[in-house]
């Protein structure tokens, strides 16, 4: 299980564009992933408040999502986004570290069904979550 | 009476695209992506641009499923503020030259958005239409598909609900 998480955690860390987006994984294993994207304007959606967008958020969440099934027990390899969908409860405070938390709370032979949230300095009132199913694929 | 002159073809052409130019670029996350929007009339096509950084598997290679929910959700979301301008634009309440010196109307708001992935994204440019199913005072409903080689085989789809902007000035333009 260990060296599955080990996996995990090296492709997710290869990702182009979870790179390109400052993405880090910061923890992994047993279902359940949790990722920081750090405020950068480049991210910016509304440019009035300079509140990040959406769709970067969208970007986070997916790929944590993906990582909490690539590391869940019962994952034999890899994984694609069947589908995803995000609500965004509040805008994310400029300048503050988005964190998400994802959990893979159930898992079959082809379907793994996702729960995350998004958060930023204040963890008592999230910004998104997302409800997500992944197809379970054989390899990587 | 007759109908007052049309317009010179290149005038309404200039004061559209300058309008859509000036909203395009006040996002810098459309830059990040690389996105652009060509115009017909008021009909709108994002294109996002390939770029390596756009990869989610290197292995198969596929795009991010990121990277095509924010473009979806980018054109939808431009889809239902170029609707919302239009009539403004048309009607000269909102003046191109303020657009471009950053006098821009206030955003619609996501308030939930949901990707379904047909197939995953080939490296190479895609492209996105949005449909603005109901746009009322407060909410508008969104559909919005995205291609890549054939139109009539997205690689994905998605709906969103967007919150109007809000406010005392009933052409939610902001103030200087």
């Amino acid at each position: 299980m260990g060296d599955k998480t080990q996996i995990a955690r090296q492709f997710i860390e290869a990702i182009p564009h979870a790179q390109e987006l400052g993405m880090v994984l910061q923890s992994i294993g047993d279902g359940m992933a949790e990722i920081s994207m750090p405020y950068d304007v480049k991210l910016i959606g509304d440019p009035d408040t300079g509140v990040i967008h959406g769709g970067a958020v969208s970007a986070l969440m997916d790929t944590c999502c993906g990582a909490a099934v690539m590391c869940h027990p019962d994952a034999p390899g890899g994984t694609a986004t069947i589908d995803l969908r995000i609500e965004y409860m509040r805008a994310a405070t400029p300048g503050q570290t988005i964190v998400t938390q994802a959990t893979c709370h159930h898992i079959s032979r082809n379907v793994a069904f996702v729960r995350a949230v998004a958060m930023d300095d204040n963890r008592d009132n999230v910004v998104a979550t997302a409800t997500a199913a992944f197809s379970v694929e054989a390899k990587f | 009476m007759s109908r007052p002159r049309p317009e010179p073809a290149q005038v309404v052409k200039q004061r559209r695209d300058a309008a859509l130019a000036a909203l395009v670029a006040s996002v810098p996350y459309i830059h990040f992506l690389n996105i652009n929007f060509d115009r017909r009339g008021d009909e709108l096509t994002g294109q996002m641009n390939f770029d390596q950084k756009l990869i989610g598997n290197p292995f198969l290679p596929a795009l991010h499923g990121g990277a095509t929910a924010a473009f979806l959700e980018m054109t939808a979301m431009m889809a239902l503020n170029w609707m919302h301008v239009w009539p403004m634009i048309e009607a000269g309440e909102l003046d191109p030259a303020d657009m471009t010196a950053g006098k821009l109307p206030r955003q619609p708001k996501t308030i939930d958005f949901t990707v379904d992935y047909l197939r995953s994204g080939l490296p190479r440019d895609a492209y996105a239409q949005a449909t603005v199913a109901r746009s009322g005072r407060r909410f508008a409903s969104v559909r919005v598909e995205a291609w890549q080689d054939h139109k009539n085989r997205p690689f994905a789809q998605a709906v969103g609900h967007f919150l109007m902007p809000q406010g005392e000035d009933k052409r939610d333009v902001k103030p200087d």
